[in-house]
């Protein structure tokens, strides 16, 4: 019973995120339109021309969310490996040894969690200059602080346990103690919180394009879009729509994967 | 679950049933009709603005708020100078023709030589405070605007030519310059302030048909209708401007009602509104719309490369695909609305021509074309747009163009003061209204630091012997008809050597809720409120 | 005791330290404040006048302290784009924020509670995919997204509130009220989305623990178990996730608050940081530092009342 739902939200994840991703993979080498071709059609309904409709240079949406969804893949996916990385790295450094280190370095990460994201990604701008990647890292940083104090507290949970202490006096050195007996512990923490997390960082580039300092035309991405895609909610809704829900589909997709995978840890252990 | 999604659906709107039914139940208790009939769900769109052309009110939306003083010496943002517009006055003020009219001066003479002006204060000219506006207030307003060194260095260098201001009898000002000068009448309609009065930057008095009320950072200011006015008093009671960042959410507040008029809006926003309600208005934002180049920077420095960008992008095709077709091309740095001097014979200068603009690109050295940034900033939304069109138009001959959407003040700091740019697209307004303010800027003067190191305003570095001597002519020049044959032929070279690729001056759709009447058009960034009325 | 005290320490090193990095991030990026206010045609003199009115013509550490010592002094200092008292100026914004965060934290509360208890009960259903999968779907609709969606059906086609025309606080309260609610809501259902689905695996998990097991085929009441043990367990997690939630419904307001047209902070924040006017950005900014790290501290002082064996870097 168990073991056959758990295959089924991972394999309709799977499924969902496979299509989009393979989809993406295409996008890169064939779409349908160039994705920056303006045309005097401008802001046709969806037909069979242009499956998502135009925008409002005449471009084909279809084309440009298959350019665009990639851009967004990549950033999204990016983002949270540093966020995650660090987040855990800092997670496990404080939550295992407390002391003057988890002082000190929760202290900088309440900092940085409670400092204005966008003003931090304004400063990492300012220095990097805009662009793709340099999205990818202002947002990275800005998603270490909440994977490291949830981190944290699932190693510090387990500080304490019984095993652990069994293994600290069989003379495991912390290394081991932390990557084998403890990491193992704390991804049904970090595996849920990956596919929110990737959500978020959807969101948050859609909101750095929002307010002018996401990625640079020619180059297109999902946030930036739907941002513009806000400004014609009534002559054009099916540009909202079309990006809205090629997001939602997307995030749908990875967090069914992480609901799944959540399931098959559990039945690991 | 889907029961219980249900149940919650329902009890959000049971909850927001209930907010609806006590915000109805304040609205009678209180009976401040205005803002609350317009929240009331039961009313609607309809019965909030019927509410307020009842009260004689109305909404005007803005996109900015206004500038951190309301001193209208120190006052630099358009935005500003539109809404405060209604509330000073000069000497003389601008009509909608933009020519200028006796204001708080009735009647001005000057002398054949062109260096005495006499002018004769209207009798009984109130400020909105209820003194009596005087001869000494005048003489004040004006020293202070060519002395203090806060004041627009555009208006105080113009007024350096005042020699002396006297008095003559109660209400006559001669007024005696060291040169003749053609443009001192737009100058002169700086506002007249009250002498003695040190509260302008926070609560300003002026002596225009609407007095300042009030504030409210980032949320609305309001204006009222000053009852002593000298002329025709305006017919609206009430003008509250509401402060919304996102165009977007100023649409949605004409939809909903909570607005009545927003000006400034582009072709793909009015077609977002429900035509039954509103009249679309349209006439120009007066400002000279270009992909500016950096002549300094390579290859711009190279003026083949810069005519091959005049023939490569199509300014028709920039109005249609971004603009809808609406704007007016424009082949110099003047818009046509300033009909004195702009030159139409310019604007087909360079008519769209890829052959020809990859031949003048191999000529200079790139017959592959090359890499290049347009830096825009990213709040201005038709600059956006057009950067966007001009880089698709670029590939045609070859150029590959990115853009970097900077913030506004990244603009203002890296972009145009530090010149730190390849090109960049943006809109350039004239301020004063005097083609000097438009065409000085390009000048030696402007580009390289005077004396004291400061550099003046020619962002774009461009550097030409015959401009600047033309410039020079210009200015010593008292003759009308000869000095705008000089401003001419100054626009002529920039278009000849291409100093940018000039595009359009904006239209301007101003979307104005059905029964209001009355909307007129300067050619200055101004919205006059005095002319609006409910029918 | 000592352990709240150490807290309540950390929370203003970390404020100081926000303001820090505050104050050296406009440092660091484009723009001066000076020119924001001048505009594009001010000369370099007039700029001079303005930066030493302002005092930026003094070193960077020099401005810093001045801050910090009006700051402790109760002194927020003037906003370069209004020549208005901060305090003044920010105090109507942070009240209007506030009442929306509250609302919406209440939403997620009373909504998220009984959702995700329902959910973990009835995991083993074989509806559970159905119920999942709308949830995940929650997760995955955009909040500014979510904002224009209910500012259109409720506000435009429905009329239950006037987008655009935001009520003044202390004129009509309920207006207010119901104004913000709706932007309350799109800030909640992703939050919502989540809360559930952590709540269900935390109990899940919970409830397969050896012991649950061992007390229910004991004979214990299920129902008690479940009271007794499982809940108690959760309530670490859920208190940490409501904390985190408390502090992220907060940056969440931003663009909600941009889309519904609400004079808020975090619409002040943005023009405030776009207009580089200092005073105010570090004002808010201090503020915003201090709540985030108010909600993580409160939660965490919750938790180690519940389970001492939280009790971090008492070792130190």
């Amino acid at each position: 019973m168990m073991k056959k739902k758990l295959n089924g939200y991972l394999i309709a994840g799977c499924i969902i995120t496979g299509i989009i991703v393979l989809w993406i993979i295409i996008g890169r080498f064939y779409t349908p339109y160039p994705p920056t071709k303006m045309s005097s059609a401008k802001l046709q309904a969806p037909s069979a021309a242009h499956l998502f409709g135009t925008d409002k240079f005449g471009r084909d949406i279809f084309s440009r969310v298959m350019q665009g969804s990639g851009t967004t893949l990549l950033i999204a996916a990016l983002t949270i490996m540093i966020g995650a990385g660090a987040g855990t790295v800092v997670g496990a450094v404080t939550g295992y040894f407390g002391g003057i280190v988890d002082e000190v370095l929760m202290r900088l990460n309440d900092a940085l969690t409670a400092f204005p994201s966008i003003l931090l990604a304004l400063v990492i701008i300012s220095i990097l200059g805009p662009g793709k990647y340099n999205v990818i890292i202002a947002l990275g940083i800005v998603f270490i602080p909440s994977y490291a104090r949830m981190m944290r507290t699932a190693f510090a949970a387990q500080r304490d346990v019984n095993y652990i202490i069994s293994a600290r006096l069989m003379g495991a050195s912390n290394l081991r103690i932390l990557l084998i007996h403890m990491l193992p512990n704390t991804l049904h923490v970090l595996l849920p919180a990956l596919t929110i997390g990737f959500n978020n960082a959807v969101l948050a580039e859609a909101s750095m394009s929002f307010l002018g300092i996401g990625v640079t035309p020619p180059d297109v991405s999902m946030g930036y879009m739907l941002s513009e895609a806000q400004g014609m909610f009534r002559s054009a809704p099916w540009y909202a729509l079309s990006v809205g829900g090629v997001i939602a589909l997307l995030v749908f997709g990875v967090s069914l994967i992480g609901e799944g995978l959540q399931i098959m840890n559990k039945e690991v252990n | 679950m889907k029961k219980n999604l249900l149940a919650g659906i329902l009890a959000v709107s049971m909850v927001a049933a209930l907010l609806a039914g006590c915000g109805k139940g304040t609205a009678q208790n209180t009976g401040t009709a205005g803002t609350q009939a317009a929240a009331d769900a039961a009313a609607g769109t309809e019965q909030a603005s019927t509410e307020r052309a009842k009260a004689n009110e109305i909404v005007i939306g803005i996109a900015q708020d206004l500038d951190q003083s309301l001193d209208p010496h120190y006052a630099v943002a358009a935005g500003t100078k539109e809404v405060m517009f209604n509330v000073f006055e000069g000497l003389v003020k601008y009509d909608s023709k933009g020519d200028t009219v006796p204001a708080v001066a009735s009647d001005v003479q000057i002398s054949d030589d062109g260096l005495v002006y006499t002018f004769t204060l209207r009798d009984g000219v109130k400020f909105h405070n209820g003194d009596t506006v005087d001869l000494d207030d005048v003489i004040y307003s004006i020293q202070r605007c060519k002395d203090d060194p806060k004041v627009n260095p555009q208006t105080s260098t113009g007024l350096q030519c005042i020699e002396s201001l006297e008095k003559d009898g109660d209400n006559k000002l001669v007024m005696t310059l060291s040169e003749p000068n053609t443009e001192l009448m737009s100058l002169l309609t700086l506002a007249i302030l009250p002498a003695d009065y040190d509260k302008q930057d926070t609560a300003p008095v002026g002596t225009g048909p609407y007095k300042y009320v009030g504030r409210t950072a980032q949320e609305s200011v309001e204006l009222e209708k000053f009852a002593d006015y000298w002329g025709t008093p305006g017919n609206i009671d009430k003008v509250t401007y509401k402060i919304n960042e996102k165009v977007e959410g100023l649409v949605m507040g004409l939809e909903s009602g909570a607005l009545d008029l927003v000006s400034h809006l582009s072709s793909t926003q009015v077609a977002e509104l429900n035509k039954d309600n509103f009249n679309i208005e349209q006439g120009t934002m007066n400002l000279v719309q270009a992909l500016y180049l950096n002549n300094e920077a390579a290859p711009f420095d190279n003026e083949l490369v810069r005519q091959a960008l005049c023939y490569a992008v199509d300014r028709q095709g920039i109005l249609d695909m971004a603009f809808d077709g609406y704007g007016f091309p424009i082949g110099s740095n003047v818009f046509p609305a300033f009909t004195k001097y702009f030159d139409e014979s310019l604007v087909g200068y360079y008519e769209h021509d890829v052959k020809k603009a990859k031949e003048l690109l191999t000529q200079a050295g790139y017959p592959d074309g090359f890499d290049m940034t347009i830096t825009v900033p990213s709040n201005y939304q038709p600059h956006v747009d057009t950067a966007e069109v001009i880089a698709e138009q670029l590939k045609e001959v070859g150029i590959n163009a990115t853009l970097n959407r900077v913030e506004w003040e990244s603009w203002k700091a890296d972009t145009y003061a530090g010149r730190n740019f390849q090109s960049t697209v943006i809109g350039l307004t004239a301020d004063p209204l005097t083609a000097r303010s438009l065409l000085e800027r390009f000048t030696t003067g402007q580009r390289v630091p005077d004396a004291e190191g400061n550099r003046g305003n020619n962002f774009i570095n461009y550097n030409n012997a015959d401009y600047d001597a033309l410039f020079e002519q210009a200015v010593k020049c008292y003759d009308d008809a000869e000095q705008v044959k000089i401003y001419k032929e100054m626009e002529k070279n920039l278009t000849e050597h291409a100093a940018s690729v000039y595009i359009q001056d904006m239209a301007d759709m101003v979307a104005v809720r059905k029964g209001l009447t009355g909307l007129t058009f300067y050619p200055l960034y101004v919205l006059d409120v005095s002319t609006l009325k409910w029918e | 005791m000592k352990y709240a005290a150490r807290r309540i320490l950390a929370l203003f090193i970390t404020m100081i330290l926000v303001s820090f990095l505050a104050f050296a991030a406009f440092h660091i990026i484009s723009g001066d404040p000076a020119r924001a206010i001048l505009g594009m045609n001010a000369t370099e003199k007039q700029l001079e006048l303005m930066r030493h009115e302002l005092g930026l013509d003094k070193p960077f550490i020099v401005q810093y302290f001045s801050w910090l010592l009006g700051f402790f002094s109760g002194n927020l200092g003037i906003s370069y784009s209004y020549r208005q008292p901060v305090a003044s100026l920010i105090m109507p914004k942070l009240k209007v924020t506030l009442v929306m965060v509250l609302i919406s934290f209440a939403i997620i509360v009373v909504f998220s509670l009984p959702l995700g208890l329902r959910a973990a009960q009835k995991s083993e259903s074989r509806f559970d995919w159905i119920r999942t999968s709308i949830n995940q779907l929650c997760m995955a609709v955009p909040a500014f997204f979510l904002s224009i969606l209910v500012s259109y059906v409720f506000g435009i086609i429905l009329k239950f509130f006037t987008p655009g025309d935001f009520p003044k606080m202390d004129k009509n309260l309920m207006g207010a009220l119901r104004y913000l609610f709706f932007a309350a809501v799109c800030i909640a259902i992703p939050r919502i989305a989540m809360a559930v689905r952590m709540l269900k695996s935390t109990l899940i998990e919970e409830m397969e623990k050896d012991y649950v097991r061992t007390a229910i085929s004991r004979g214990n009441d299920r129902v008690e178990v479940l009271k007794k043990h499982v809940l108690k367990n959760s309530l670490v997690p859920t208190i940490t996730f409501l904390g985190q939630t408390m502090a992220e419904i907060v940056g969440g307001s931003i663009v909600v608050e941009q889309v519904f047209g609400i004079p808020g902070m975090g619409r002040f924040l943005v023009a405030s940081i776009s207009n580089r006017d200092y005073p105010v950005v570090e004002a808010l900014v201090v503020i915003l530092a201090f709540w985030v790290i108010l909600s993580g501290t409160v939660a965490d002082l919750i938790n180690q009342k519940i389970d001492p064996r939280l009790k971090l870097g008492g070792r130190a």
